[in-house]
């Protein structure tokens, strides 16, 4: 761990970052200076250094969900310019960095916004409706211990990709954020594809997909009206493919029982 | 005094069987009396809380992020080892039990690691049929992979998101018990302290991180799953709330600490950029299967571009010290040789601290689509953070601090010296001793918690009478008073200088005087530092805000007071251990060609600390390791 030094010229940013002391509270946007920012810097490392100034000059920082900082524990999210995760495809926030920006940009920071998300502070909000739709049926119901040998039931090849592909989702939410209606319909999509990839996950595949769809409705997701803005906005590129094979699923689901 | 691990006797190959055999059970229409509490929902956490749900105990669950989804078990990427000798190369459990001794600098318990080796097949099938996404060859099988340290292909994988699918896995799983009621879950929940009634853990006392709301909460067990500590170094590998707070109060309350200056530096971390950093990114090590490391041979050359610098005019300094294991050398050995490269002033990068991770040769034999399938994800990330494409100018690595081995003392049955307290997973000190092989972090997690704790802690409930002990009792009033004043303390020294600050200074003492590379008079001075720094932070720290909201300033604050304790302890147990071992090097004893010296003469033991409050010495408590099966020797890897 070198402290080596940048030799970047660093930038200073206008940013308007919405503040709400909770979820009862009405929120506004309030604007800040941002300096000494360097190319190098992530976007959340922004926020730390913007922050760290904020408390000199006796002000609450900005609070903001974030964790492992390397775009796959899904808790960072916040829409940057209108754009959730910001202007860079396939990335979370924390994976966003200042090299994108240039000296004097301004900058507009809002939570998610979803009816199913309420906020709780600044850019944190609730997701907890998200963990609602896996505990509606988003598993195997295989006990512990007891199960066959790993090898015992192969899954061809495609299967196991198209399961992969499917499972990549963090469950950050942005899909919900930047649909019109709030829907989750991609991340429920790719759980129902995931899990009905494989021969493990069949047997319950028409439950499930009833059960969490059922579970999306009461939670106040909206449905899916062909958009595509969470596919756009999803950091890990999960294809809207996915919320058709959730419909086919479930019409499978209603129509052979 | 002489702890005793209490090892099963007899056999190797049997005693985990015999174990299980020999200790009690709980009757399935009692086991809904008794209520257990695991605290931390990562791997350990989580796949316990799920199998102790099923199995119909009364389980209550926390964790401090928004989502056990969350827990930073997710970020493992390379995979999980299992000795299934699918690939009929030769792997055995015997051979995998071998290769954990071994590679753990023979500080690890032998019973201990069989156990983990055995089960390690058993997690492979439970995951898969869970439904967790490996990679699979076009015949519809598993397919394997290598790692560091072993010389067979042993190493299960999803992609380069092992961590997330394993972690997936287990989160659905307790997903589904939370569905049928058996767990409860509490999400956005930091444990501040461990209630303990004439010395029997009976609870937890926990902050409310949305509210501020100190909660209280009993149990008739305790299981503490909180990960590790190496964010002690300020910059690591660990997500930004991992901790040391929810073990350090443990410790506070009698329960010892062990080994805890034993960490895992990680070979194959991408480069510190700047002082702004706030955290280092792992890229798996999975990438040395293909990548070769090398360095100029000459100063002259480390600033110029690669192509200028020919074939014969680097250093393959793995393959030329370690010929038999080369680039896959265990990660101590390999974060030594990066870092002595770049001592010896020939690193590359930023200030020269970095060595070259190069895929050209294996593009040229394979052919970048290749490399793109089997490593795709980690270039892309790569590329995302240092704006470097790796596929036509090589990656730059640097050793950076990433896992800990040691943690609290638990014995054979993973309770640690406070009766009702269980310690699970990278919390625990148990099976990696002075080192972790590659792809063996996920093993002990989910070996803890899906197939060691569902058995050991029947055996203590067996034993005891549920509810005895509830949270009226005095002693979590106590509890509760104690983390209120706490908190409040906190924000009412309103000093000058924030949190990250002291953070930050206390990550420099600790890696210039008590990383890597440490000796007496380094640890001394740390010594000598970190009790000041502390007496600073008590008087002179601003946490903004008050206790009664969402106040992340606080909860860091917190966290950071228990490192600058915990700090300290670090510092002792890496002066007291006078040999090299593992990922723990003491520059005064070492081989004339460089290597880690051992000395099992005076250090075959586990050395766990008591605590006995601030400003005072702790006591050192031995229990010494008895290597049975697996000779002691000097390791070697060339």
């Amino acid at each position: 761990m070198s402290h080596a030094a940048s030799n970047h010229e660093t930038m200073t940013l206008k940013i308007f970052a919405w503040r709400q002391k909770n979820a009862q509270e009405k929120g506004r946007f309030e604007q800040y200076t941002a300096k000494n920012i360097i190319p190098e810097m992530s976007f959340l490392e922004m926020i730390d250094v913007l922050n760290e100034d904020l408390i000199a000059q006796g002000i609450d920082p900005i609070v903001f969900d974030n964790d492992c900082r390397e775009g796959i524990c899904g808790t960072c999210g916040m829409v940057v310019n209108g754009v959730p995760h910001g202007p860079e495809d396939l990335v979370t926030s924390c994976q966003l960095h200042m090299r994108r920006f240039k000296d004097g940009d301004s900058i507009y920071l809002e939570p998610w916004r979803a009816k199913a998300f309420p906020i709780i502070r600044d850019l944190v909000v609730d997701r907890t409706a998200m963990d609602k739709l896996i505990e509606s049926g988003g598993y195997i119901s295989a006990h512990t211990g007891g199960v066959p040998d790993g090898n015992a039931i192969p899954v061809s090849k495609p299967d196991a990709d198209t399961g992969m592909d499917a499972a990549e989702c963090i469950g950050c939410g942005a899909c919900v954020a930047a649909c019109p209606n709030g829907s989750a319909m991609l991340f429920v999509g790719a759980k129902v594809t995931h899990l009905a990839s494989y021969p493990q996950g069949r047997i319950e595949a028409a439950q499930r997909v009833c059960d969490m769809t059922d579970t999306m409705v009461k939670l106040g997701f909206g449905n899916c009206s062909n958009h595509y803005e969470c596919e756009a906005a999803c950091p890990k590129g999960i294809s809207v493919r996915f919320i058709a094979k959730l419909n086919r699923e479930y019409i499978k689901a209603k129509i052979c029982g | 005094m002489i702890l005793d691990g209490k090892c099963p006797s007899g056999p190797i190959e049997k005693t985990w069987d015999k174990h299980r055999f020999d200790m009690k059970l709980v009757n399935p229409a009692n086991k809904r009396k008794f209520k257990v509490l695991m605290v931390g929902t990562g791997l350990a956490g989580a796949a316990g809380a799920a199998s102790l749900g099923e199995l119909g105990y009364n389980v209550e669950a926390f964790c401090y992020q928004d989502s056990p989804r969350r827990a930073h078990s997710i970020a493992a990427q390379g995979g999980i080892n299992a000795a299934k000798n699918y690939p009929n190369d030769g792997d055995s459990i015997y051979r995998l039990f071998y290769d954990t001794i071994k590679g753990g600098d023979f500080r690890a318990r032998e019973a201990d690691v069989w156990r983990l080796a055995q089960v390690s097949n058993n997690i492979i099938d439970q995951c898969v049929a869970q439904g967790v996404p490996f990679a699979r060859d076009y015949a519809g099988y598993l397919d394997n992979r290598s790692f560091g340290g072993a010389q067979v292909s042993r190493t299960f994988y999803a992609r380069g998101q092992t961590g997330q699918q394993l972690l997936l896995g287990a989160y659905q799983a307790l997903a589904r018990q939370i569905n049928a009621g058996s767990v409860k879950m509490f999400a956005r929940r930091e444990m501040l302290d461990l209630v303990v009634v004439d010395g029997v853990a009976r609870g937890i006392i926990c902050r409310n991180l949305v509210n501020g709301e100190i909660e209280t909460y009993w149990g008739d067990a305790v299981c503490l799953a909180t990960g590790g500590y190496v964010n002690v170094f300020y910059l690591s590998t660990n997500a930004m709330g991992c901790s040391v707070t929810a073990q350090w109060k443990a410790a506070k309350k009698g329960a010892y600490f062990a080994n805890p200056c034993y960490t895992q530096i990680h070979p194959t971390c991408i480069p510190q950029s700047g002082d702004h950093q706030s955290k280092l990114t792992l890229m798996s090590e999975s990438l040395r299967n293909d990548g070769r490391c090398w360095v100029p041979k000459k100063k002259e050359d480390c600033g110029k571009p690669v192509s200028e610098i020919p074939d014969e005019a680097r250093d393959y300094y793995l393959e030329r010290k370690y010929p038999s294991f080369g680039n896959l050398a265990p990660r101590d050995i390999a974060s030594r040789a990066a870092k002595e490269q770049c001592d010896d002033g020939r690193g590359v990068g930023p200030g020269g601290r970095g060595v070259y991770l190069d895929f050209a040769s294996s593009i040229n034999r394979l052919g970048e689509d290749k490399i793109r399938e089997r490593y795709g994800n980690l270039f892309q990330m790569y590329e995302k953070i240092t704006d470097e494409n790796a596929y036509k100018v090589p990656m730059r690595m640097y050793p950076a601090p990433h896992y800990s081995m040691g943690g609290l003392w638990v014995d054979y049955n993973l309770q640690s010296n406070i009766p009702g307290l269980f310690v699970l997973g990278e919390a625990n000190f148990s099976v990696h001793g002075a080192n972790r092989l590659g792809a063996s972090a996920l093993m002990q997690g989910l070996a803890d918690g899906y197939f060691v704790i569902p058995y050991t802690i029947a055996d203590y409930l067996a034993r005891i009478t549920p509810g005895t002990i509830k949270d009226d009792h005095p002693a979590f009033k106590a509890a509760k008073a104690e983390v209120e004043a706490n908190t409040k303390r906190l924000i009412g020294i309103n000093g000058k200088k924030t949190v990250t600050e002291f953070h930050r200074s206390l990550g420099k003492i600790m890696w210039e005087n008590v990383g890597m590379a440490r000796n007496e008079a380094s640890l001394k001075y740390a010594l000598e530092e970190i009790p000041k720094l502390r007496e600073e932070f008590w008087q002179n720290v601003k946490v903004t805000g008050s206790g009664a909201e969402l106040n992340q300033q606080l909860e860091n604050a917190g966290r950071v007071a228990d490192f600058l304790e915990f700090g300290e302890l670090f510092a002792r147990d890496a002066l007291h251990r006078k040999e090299s071992c593992g990922g723990h090097f003491r520059t005064e004893y070492q081989s004339e060609d460089g290597e880690a010296m051992r000395d099992d003469e005076n250090f075959c033991y586990v050395g766990a600390w008591e605590y006995k409050g601030v400003n005072k010495e702790p006591e050192l408590h031995k229990e010494p390791l008895k290597f049975e099966n697996v000779h002691l020797a000097v390791r070697s890897y060339k």
